[in-house]
């Protein structure tokens, strides 16, 4: 029965590269005695030579988890294969870079309107949806552009999107709040109002008989609505498979959260409901409460809250510096400290899951996709005018559209598929 | 006694209670009679029955058999799944039944009165009516909106508001405010199987109206068009357009015009959304007259947009006179008996307004 540090030790000493994996390790749950792992070192590194090999998997410890109303939680022990690692690396930078560039483009006036980016909070996303089943659902609000990708439109989708081009996901139609795709409702502008929608998805799973769960996204800013307490009560009531997931991120636009809530325990303010809180910066701790979260409701538990902590370096939106209510020094300190991709990649390159190079060329990978979605979503062309009045509808009974003014009458066109059409 | 939710069992205590035989022959006869309460009533199971996705929510629909008795009999007969009642959180439970509809199912939201719908209204136009067009034409939302809307009688203020000028004034919703049971048999079932999110106004104080069933409208597919109006009694001398409980008013206004000899045709809209304009102005082009009766309020109405479209087309050249609208009075309103009545227009108020545009005294 060999223990956790034994059997590091011993998979360390399967490797090649000691010596390198010496020199890099900088293992942030490291329980290893350091003189003993000098000694091992030494005294080996003449029989190994540096071929190039990785490690199929590696365990890591997670913050722990804050339970309310549960008798047990996730597991603190978390475990990451090789090719699942560098999945969730290149997804969650994938998001940073489509945020970086959408922040480009609505400087250079190319994105109108409103723009809320996501950096800083990937980790919640990406972990969420390692642990969905490919038919569970989720929904939030506007800050949902990493969503969008993740749910399977590719980067040109999203980008076209908020430069409402036809290439768009939603043909450019919806813009920067209005995104869709299987499984994902969007993409809703009005604060706390995704929260009984997603009630509704999971209601019709239930209904339905399959074993869906729906993500319900809100902000702490929106866990103060008070119909997310209304569906608190019907979800709990009527046992509805449903994660309420706060995603906070300290600041409800422009007010901390200490100074919008009574309660800043959010995962607890579903006081019926059971509740959990997540390090949101820890990819692998969000997955592993994500589990557990779909496990518990999928059991017939009923709903559950949780909460995870992150943290957003963008301002509430890009027409806001997010510099008044908060100091740069807590920006940097998020970002040098406890940055979700850095500190995943640390721990990759640690665990030798991937080398360095490997990763770059990922970033290299990511940042050319990127930018070439972005420059086709700058050179895209709008829907023509014939659309503007085209799915209102997805049974017209009229063909002519008022215009502006009257005697030159629109004509309703049907275009989108409908999915709940029959 | 077994809870009476079919329409055959409806029609065999009425017509025992009106008529000696009783038999049909395929067109309306007299004594098939249904109240708008059970019409809707028979809606709402035949469609159930019909459709596994279709399912009912609402204050008190369930255990209570709803709060005016329009889904009696319908827990008993499809249970706790199919028929729910709800805490009285309407914002919730509103946004609960898009999130269904949204993701398959064909909900029947319950208003225990529209009154109480602002509380949800966000969900209603927001998330329902908008969210088609707002995905490109992906994600439709087959939901229905149902309850009663409008005056009823000695309930003030604040419950007797009519919705119609506000959700109609909507693109992405479907508005129906139907007036005979024919009406909401019908429309309900059209409804029910729109794929667009409709907001369904009734009428409490029409639930207990019996009206003229022909069989065609008892049977199980029979479904009216929504959106297009039908032409209550035929006139040749005024048009009066209106829809729900005024049409009744409008029908008694043109029996007491009929008597000084003035032929009304009245319009029954049937549909806010789309407003069928073409009966009224095929109607106004013969009658060359037009009175707009409606209960709501008078700015932004209902009648205001008639008029407005009627100046804007063709037909205004056809016009005698100009055309006005008799509505509510501009009150909150009141408690007090007599003032409620004068609050709301009845007969002789519509028949006034004729006589002066008809230059009678």
């Amino acid at each position: 029965m060999m223990s956790p540090t034994a059997r590091l030790v011993v998979r360390r000493l399967n490797q090649r590269n000691l010596a390198t994996w010496y020199e890099n390790s900088k293992d942030v749950a490291a329980k290893i005695v350091p003189d003993f792992m000098d000694m091992s070192a030494q005294a080996l590194a003449p029989f190994f030579t540096s071929t190039k090999s990785f490690a199929t998997e590696a365990s890591f410890e997670t913050r722990p988890f804050k339970l309310h109303k549960l008798e047990e939680g996730p597991k603190t022990s978390v475990t990451v294969t090789r090719d699942e690692a560098l999945k969730y690396y290149k997804q969650m930078l994938t998001i940073r870079r489509i945020e970086t560039a959408s922040g480009n483009l609505y400087k250079e006036k190319i994105i109108r309107g409103f723009c809320h980016l996501y950096s800083g909070q990937e980790a919640c996303a990406v972990g969420m949806k390692a642990a969905m089943k490919p038919a569970d659902a989720i929904i939030s609000a506007y800050r949902i552009h990493g969503w969008t990708y993740l749910m399977g439109v590719p980067p040109l989708g999203v980008l076209a999107e908020l430069t409402g081009r036809k290439s768009g996901c939603a043909r450019g139609k919806g813009g920067s709040m209005h995104m869709y795709a299987p499984h994902f409702f969007g993409g809703n502008g009005i604060v706390g109002a995704q929260v009984p929608l997603g009630v509704g998805v999971a209601f019709a799973s239930k209904y339905r008989g399959d074993d869906n769960v729906c993500f319900a996204l809100y902000g702490d800013g929106a866990a103060n609505q008070g119909q997310i307490f209304e569906v608190y009560n019907m979800a709990k009531l009527w046992n509805v498979p449903c994660i309420f997931v706060c995603e906070n991120n300290g600041y409800g636009m422009g007010t901390s959260a200490e100074r919008a809530a009574a309660s800043t325990t959010y995962y607890t303010r579903g006081d019926y409901v059971p509740g959990l809180w997540v390090d949101g910066m820890d990819i692998l701790a969000v997955r592993e409460a994500s589990r557990f979260a779909i496990e518990y409701c999928t059991s017939g538990k009923g709903p559950l809250v949780m909460e995870t902590a992150t943290y957003r370096y963008s301002g509430h939106s890009m027409s806001d510096p997010g510099t008044s209510y908060r100091t740069r020094d807590e920006i940097q300190e998020v970002r040098q400290n406890r940055d979700p991709i850095a500190s995943f990649k640390e721990k990759i390159i640690s665990t030798d899951l991937a080398s360095a190079d490997e990763l770059k060329a990922i970033d290299a990978e990511v940042k050319k996709e990127v930018d070439e979605a972005t420059r086709k979503a700058k050179s895209d062309s709008e829907i023509p005018m014939e659309e503007l009045p085209a799915d209102i509808y997805a049974a017209p009974l009229e063909e002519e559209i008022r215009n502006v003014a009257p005697w030159e009458p629109l004509r309703h066109k049907r275009i989108g598929s409908a999915v709940n059409l029959n | 006694m077994a809870a009476l939710s079919t329409s055959k069992n409806m029609l065999k205590v009425t017509t025992k209670l009106l008529s000696r035989r009783c038999f049909s022959t395929g067109r309306a006869l007299a004594g098939q009679q249904m109240t708008v309460r059970d019409a809707l009533n028979s809606a709402l199971d035949e469609e159930m029955e019909r459709d596994d996705r279709v399912f009912i929510l609402g204050e008190e629909v369930a255990m209570y058999d709803g709060a005016y008795k329009v889904s009696r009999g319908l827990w008993k007969k499809y249970g706790d799944k199919r028929v729910i009642d709800t805490p009285i959180t309407e914002m919730g439970f509103a946004g609960i039944a898009v999130g269904a509809a949204m993701n398959g199912l064909r909900p029947v939201c319950e208003f225990m009165t529209f009154n109480f719908s602002m509380q949800a209204i966000d969900q209603v136009i927001n998330s329902a009516g908008k969210t088609f067009y707002m995905s490109a034409g992906e994600v439709n939302v087959p939901i229905v909106f149902r309850g009663p809307n409008g005056a009823a009688a000695g309930v003030a203020a604040q419950h007797s508001q009519c919705f119609g000028a506000w959700y109609s004034h909507c693109p992405g919703l479907k508005v129906i405010s139907p007036f005979s049971s024919e009406d909401a048999r019908g429309l309900l079932k059209a409804a029910i199987r729109d794929p667009d999110p409709v907001v369904f106004l009734e009428n409490e104080l029409l639930y207990g109206t019996p009206f003229e069933m022909s069989d065609e409208a008892l049977s199980k597919d029979f479904v009216l068009p929504i959106g297009k109006a039908k032409i209550e009694r035929p006139g040749q001398h005024l048009t009066l357009v209106s829809h729900s409980k005024a049409v009744d008013t409008c029908l008694e206004a043109a029996k007491l015009l009929a008597s000084e000899g003035v032929e009304c045709e009245v319009i029954n809209l049937r549909s806010l959304r789309p407003l069928d304009m073409d009966t009224v102005l095929k109607s106004v082009s013969k009658t060359h007259r037009l009175i707009t009766v409606e209960q709501g309020w008078p700015q932004s109405g209902i009648g205001a947009e008639i008029c407005a479209r009627v100046m804007e087309s063709e037909v205004f050249f056809q016009l005698d006179a100009p055309a006005v609208r008799v509505t509510g009075a501009d009150v909150p309103m009141p408690y007090t008996k007599s003032l409620e009545v004068a609050a709301i227009p009845l007969p002789p108020d519509v028949v006034r307004v004729a006589k002066k545009l008809l230059g009678l005294k």
